[in-house]
């Protein structure tokens, strides 16, 4: 979908991204991630052109992006950015029907695809539709930003740290619902994050930059369990590496199916991490573990929780 | 056990009855080149005296109630009345004198009785300022105090105050002047505004230059209006002498031209950092985001751009408005005329009511105006945070 051929950028002189090859795959979640000044905001905001890259060569859908009109390019991604960024002199249905105007949709067509979006985000058309943005929580207009970036039907999605200014628990809630229309839709999303659990949370793919370049690109689980260098390492907190490796797996897939045993059960589709808390509170050695519907399906060993995937199942 | 709840009232008050009792409520000459008799308050008829004084005690109870709706509505009222009654006791009063004395003789309102008048919309004004933080409301508020004096005003009620007699005899004068004085105002604002307006869009756009327009603008605005106006006289009047044709269509070193170029050059420097103000501060985000989804410089400049920095420019605009009201006074000394042409003929005749005869009308417009762009962009930013 998206192809970087050994493209650089330079601000004044100075690279802001070097040499940087990547591929992003048709209906991909790939977050970039990396500290202030890794280039990952640039990247991405050279994929629409926002800034124009001085080496190498782009493609999006097969075709160099130089060749598109920046314009044209720009309607077919959907972006969405940390300030939101929505018009405060235009009500939330004017600020979702931004882009299909400027596509010149007929107004029926834009007027039904409002009330679908709306809807999609989570919020009563016949309520927001009319509201202004400082009518709205920072959580709602964040929903706004993203139902405007998804107005029409973008083959990318680009998101320039979305959930930045977010409390944690709405980001937590704007994060399940990016996930779910991800899901929903398999559309392409690249999003710059600088928050690891988010990364961990979001990606198919986390591509980890620094100083301009790619250190590490591959699955949240090969980044946490192989990381290529110390800063790699570093990065994802080398104190707290294992323990988001259990927030990764699941209980389902370390259980001793052939056991039983009584005590007060856990959720087969809990992740590692919460179960090694549940471990600590009840000071045991063994939980019994329930499938969804309720019916005992095996026990967890805390002993199997360091043994890691290879030794895992029955 | 007593509490003063409204501060602000009770320092009016206590003006009031300072300026009531201390001050000429009236003056009364045989002519209008004589100095006047003072009159005092307590000089005149009973009823009036009972008139003016209630409500002051009135108002002046008022300070102990809470800043509520309706204390607040009765202080609102009680001063409305008060102020047209006062302006009924001078009409009375100017009609007794008129009757007694000779037909030259002027009555005029005493420095008391204009303090007494002001202190009365200041208190109205405060009390609407209470009572409703809506513009449109206040605006309302504010233009039914002067629904019964101008009823008065126009019944001819006030005709035997020096004032109205001065307008009397030079009615035609008068409305030369402020038909002069609001085409001074429009021909300074359409040409200010074509010059203004893509200057401030320019210099927006080309940082680099914003310092060198500026300063241009701003030694123009540190030159005293007398001085430019005169400063203008020699060269349009060599220019109107070396073309001719200019000459025939009204050019000339004094009169309009030399003035709607002065407030011209006056008014750009207020609009043209109204302009660059409003547009620099519309969120960078914003813009970031219209470009991010594709809208042209074109359309991000006309659909987010010029309505976010509206509210600034309207503001500008409004003391671009104001200012040049003012200004066009002093023009009439280049002949520009408009009601500068009375207070300058009122000051060298050293008749004060002539003065005044060019004040007011100024000072309402310029009031009336500022109400006007008050209005226009409370209800702008009403739908912007």
């Amino acid at each position: 979908m998206i192809e970087f051929d050994h493209v650089s950028k330079y601000f004044q002189g100075e690279a802001a991204v070097k040499d940087l090859s990547l591929t992003i795959r048709e209906g991909e979640f790939t977050v970039l991630i990396g500290t202030s000044g890794s280039g990952k905001s640039t990247t991405l905001k050279m994929i629409n052109r926002l800034v124009e890259h001085d080496e190498g060569r782009i493609r999006f859908a097969g075709e160099e992006i130089r060749n598109f009109d920046a314009k044209a390019l720009r309607r077919r991604m959907g972006y969405a950015i940390q300030s939101i960024g929505l018009f405060p002199h235009w009500n939330v249905a004017q600020n979702i029907a931004t882009v299909p105007q400027l596509l010149k949709w007929p107004k029926p067509r834009i007027e039904a695809r409002i009330d679908e979006l709306l809807e999609l985000l989570g919020l009563e058309a016949a309520q927001f539709r009319e509201r202004y943005p400082h009518q709205l929580s920072g959580g709602q207009q964040q929903r706004v930003g993203v139902a405007r970036a998804l107005a029409a039907d973008p083959e990318v999605l680009l998101m320039d740290e979305p959930f930045g200014a977010l409390d944690p628990v709405t980001r937590a809630a704007l994060q399940q619902e990016i996930v779910r229309i991800h899901n929903l839709f398999g559309r392409t999303i690249v999003l710059v994050t600088h928050d690891i659990e988010e990364a961990l949370r979001l990606a198919d793919r986390i591509v980890l930059m620094d100083g301009g370049r790619i250190i590490q690109q591959g699955t949240p689980l090969e980044l946490l369990a192989n990381p290529v260098n110390d800063f790699a390492r570093d990065f994802f907190g080398r104190s707290e590496l294992g323990l988001r490796l259990l927030s990764l797996r699941q209980v389902v897939n370390s259980l001793r199916a052939d056991e039983r045993i009584a005590g007060e059960p856990i959720k087969a589709d809990l992740s590692l991490r919460e179960a090694l808390s549940l471990f600590v509170d009840r000071q045991c050695q063994q939980l019994p573990v329930v499938d969804e519907k309720g019916e005992p399906c095996g026990v967890l060993h805390f002993s199997d929780l360091v043994r890691g995937e290879h030794a895992s199942g029955s | 056990m007593f509490k003063i709840h409204n501060r602000v009232l009770l320092l009016l008050v206590l003006l009031l009855a300072a300026a009531g009792g201390v001050l000429p409520f009236i003056n009364h000459a045989a002519n209008r080149l004589v100095s006047g008799e003072p009159m005092v308050l307590s000089q005149l008829p009973d009823h009036a005296l009972l008139l003016l004084i209630l409500p002051t005690v009135v108002l002046a109870g008022l300070t102990l109630a809470p800043t509520r709706r309706l204390p607040l509505f009765l202080t609102l009222f009680i001063a409305e009345a008060m102020f047209i009654a006062a302006l009924v006791v001078m009409g009375e009063t100017a009609t007794w004198f008129a009757h007694e004395g000779s037909s030259v003789a002027r009555t005029s309102p005493g420095s008391g009785l204009w303090l007494g008048l002001a202190l009365c919309l200041l208190i109205c004004a405060d009390a609407i300022n209470r009572l409703t933080p809506k513009a449109l409301w206040r605006l309302l508020l504010n233009l039914q105090i002067w629904i019964a004096p101008v009823a008065l005003l126009l019944s001819g009620f006030f005709s035997d105050l020096s004032l109205l007699k001065e307008y009397a005899n030079r009615q035609d004068v008068f409305d030369d002047a402020l038909s002069r004085h609001l085409l001074l105002l429009l021909g300074t604002l359409a040409p200010a505004l074509l010059i203004g307006v893509p200057l401030g869009v320019f210099c927006y756009q080309r940082p680099s230059w914003q310092s060198s327009v500026f300063s241009v603008l701003n030694v123009i605005q540190t030159v005293p209006s007398v001085a430019l106006f005169g400063l203008l006289i020699a060269p349009l009047a060599g220019l109107a002498k070396l073309l001719p044709w200019l000459g025939a269509i009204g050019v000339s070193g004094i009169g309009v031209t030399p003035a709607l170029i002065a407030l011209v050059l006056y008014a750009l420097l207020p609009l043209v950092r109204g302009v660059v103000a409003g547009l620099q501060q519309v969120p960078r985000n914003i813009i970031e985001s219209a470009e991010g989804m594709g809208m042209s410089r074109r359309q991000i400049f006309w659909r987010a751009e010029v309505p976010l920095a509206m509210p600034v420019l309207l503001r500008s605009l409004r003391v671009v408005c104001i200012q040049t009201i003012g200004m066009a006074v002093i023009a009439a000394l280049i002949g520009a005329g408009g009601f500068g042409a009375i207070v300058f003929q009122g000051l060298l005749s050293s008749a004060l009511d002539l003065v005044l005869l060019g004040v007011i009308p100024v000072i309402a417009l310029a009031v009336m105006l500022d109400a006007l762009f008050k209005l226009l962009i409370s209800l702008l930013e009403a739908k912007q945070p």
